[in-house]
């Protein structure tokens, strides 16, 4: 029965060609680099490898990175939903440029963004005039970064979100409407929970994005270490000491720490998933 | 009264974080007017780095159109074992720190890395040149073309193309005839996505092209070079090479979205 199965799924043709292509590529582009950097560290002992990621500049760049990108997940969960929210349901003159300017930041190098960004919040741009005014900076500080990291991840919050509003079925929210809910009761009852699933996803990748984001943070952050300094960054900054081994040990830990969370978004959303079916 | 509240908001968010960098990447560029932004345009280190830029994504861009659409349809339309391994390996990219996909390419085919040390005897370097810019450039864009085809292969199905296989059809005649025209606008957009990322690369390619002015310098690796000696109409006049590729970009998506096929199934 197996066998036939699969024969049957495999009448068109192309599928040793198409697999043979994809394996190709996949271990050239992909999996041997991956393979390279396992492999120094693999050559860096625990000790080598603690002592790199316990110095206070690696540990002050990670934190910096990490509070970042939280925060800057913080303001596209909100804005992502809201921007979802309205594209999916309300027509309205300039939509259709609206919903462009979301994949915008997809498109644009990141380099570009960056200059950019530092043109409009520096002390001579447009927003950073008037914040200097009000006493606030912005470019070369821990905020200049979670903007930059809030622009080139914007993209993954909204584009994960709006499916699920799509799906949602607006008699729902009527009838729950009808029914006496208040308010906050359907956003959070009727709303929110069916819609839980991709909002963690979009949050999520957002966050893995923004750990990762690099040339558009550079241009805005300042770069003082202990303070602006971010861990893509100190990477670059040992590789160009020829410090292989501490460059890598970052990575690796970088690396990681994006890794786990992938898996863990993609297994919490099938329990969340399967959890919401169940509950019908 | 929410409905206005709400679009308002989504709106202003939209224009401050988005609309507002890229009309500041214009305004600067022509700050000094439109003779000094032609001047920085044809300036020779910036077009000897857009010919660059241009040569490695000619290269980059049909070897990840023949691997996205080839990933697409083994995802789409085979079961096999490791396919849900393969599906979150191709997003990975996406996920990584340029800075760390530069160092692994480094680690690997850098001098010092096992299949950088085994090619130098025989003349062949691998990094540091045009060769590192391709290679790492391939990986930074190989999941573009990939997404924007599977979604497509997903919800036309495979009737046709059965239909078409005991109609007595080849492969090639399969592919050229009933995938061709079902995939052509993902495909579009697609590609053009992969040419705007593999010429906008910046982390990645900073740490493995070596940075030689005029003859390794990429086109974003020159604005941060020209930004860096306060060039500032320099860098913006370069960047809006870029600005305006991304710009392209996003009109065939617009396009895809008003005449191409619906695509709303996840695999």
């Amino acid at each position: 029965m197996a066998t036939l199965a699969r024969r049957e799924a495999r009448i068109l043709p192309g599928f040793s060609l198409s697999m043979g292509i994809t394996l190709l590529f996949l271990c050239l582009i992909v999996l041997l680099p991956l393979t390279g950097l396992f492999w120094q560290l693999a050559q860096l002992g625990p000790g080598d490898y603690l002592r790199v990621m316990g110095s206070e500049r690696v540990l002050a760049a990670l934190r910096v990175t990490i509070t970042a990108a939280a925060a800057a997940t913080a303001l596209n969960g909100v804005f992502g939903f809201i921007i979802a929210w309205v594209l999916t349901r309300y027509r309205f003159p300039g939509r259709g440029i609206a919903d462009a300017l979301v994949d915008l930041p997809f498109a644009l190098p990141t380099a570009v963004a960056g200059i950019a960004l530092v043109a409009l919040y520096d002390k001579s741009g447009w927003l950073g005039r008037i914040l200097d005014s009000m006493g606030l900076q912005v470019a070369y500080t821990w905020w200049g970064i979670v903007i930059a990291m809030t622009f080139t991840s914007i993209p993954f919050a909204v584009r994960a979100i709006q499916p699920a509003i799509e799906e949602l079925d607006p008699a729902e929210e009527a009838a729950a409407l009808t029914l006496g809910a208040s308010r906050p009761q359907l956003f959070l009852r009727v709303l929110l929970r069916p819609l839980l699933p991709s909002v963690l996803t979009g949050v999520g990748l957002s966050f893995v994005r923004s750990l990762g984001e690099f040339g558009a943070v550079i241009f805005i952050a300042g770069n003082m270490p202990y303070e602006t300094e971010i861990a893509s960054l100190l990477i670059l900054i040992r590789l160009d000491e020829f410090d292989y081994p501490a460059a890598a040990a970052i990575a690796g830990s970088l690396l990681g720490l994006s890794l786990v969370l992938l898996v863990a978004i993609n297994m919490l959303q099938h329990r969340l998933q399967a959890y919401l079916h169940r509950e019908g | 009264m929410l409905r206005r509240f709400l679009i308002g908001l989504a709106l202003a968010f939209l224009g401050l974080m988005v609309l507002l960098p890229v009309l500041a990447i214009f305004t600067r560029a022509f700050a000094d007017g439109a003779a000094a932004y032609i001047a920085a345009i044809i300036e020779p280190e910036t077009l000897a780095a857009i010919r660059l830029t241009v040569v490695a994504a000619v290269i980059v861009v049909p070897l990840n159109i023949v691997f996205g659409t080839a990933a697409a349809w083994l995802v789409a339309r085979y079961r096999f074992w490791g396919r849900r391994a393969l599906l979150i390996l191709i997003e990975l990219p996406f996920a990584m720190s340029p800075i760390v996909v530069g160092l692994c390419f480094l680690l690997i085919y850098g001098a010092y890395g096992p299949v950088g040390a085994a090619l130098e005897p025989y003349g062949i370097q691998l990094m540091f040149n045009l060769t590192g810019i391709v290679l790492v450039s391939l990986f930074i864009t190989c999941p573009f073309v990939m997404r924007e085809i599977l979604p497509v292969l997903m919800v036309t199905g495979e009737d046709e193309e059965k239909a078409a296989l005991t109609l007595g059809a080849n492969g090639w005649q399969i592919f050229r005839h009933v995938v061709l025209p079902n995939i052509s606008w993902g495909l579009a957009y697609g590609t053009m996505l992969t040419m705007a990322r593999a010429m906008g690369e910046f982390g990645a390619v900073s740490v493995v092209s070596g940075a030689i002015r005029g003859r390794t310098m990429t086109l974003p690796l020159q604005i941060e070079l020209l930004y860096n000696d306060y060039n500032a109409t320099g860098a913006f006049a370069a960047a809006t090479v870029l600005t305006a590729l991304a710009l392209v970009t996003l009109i065939i998506r617009g396009l895809l979205n008003r005449f191409g096929p619906a695509r709303e199934v996840h695999p």
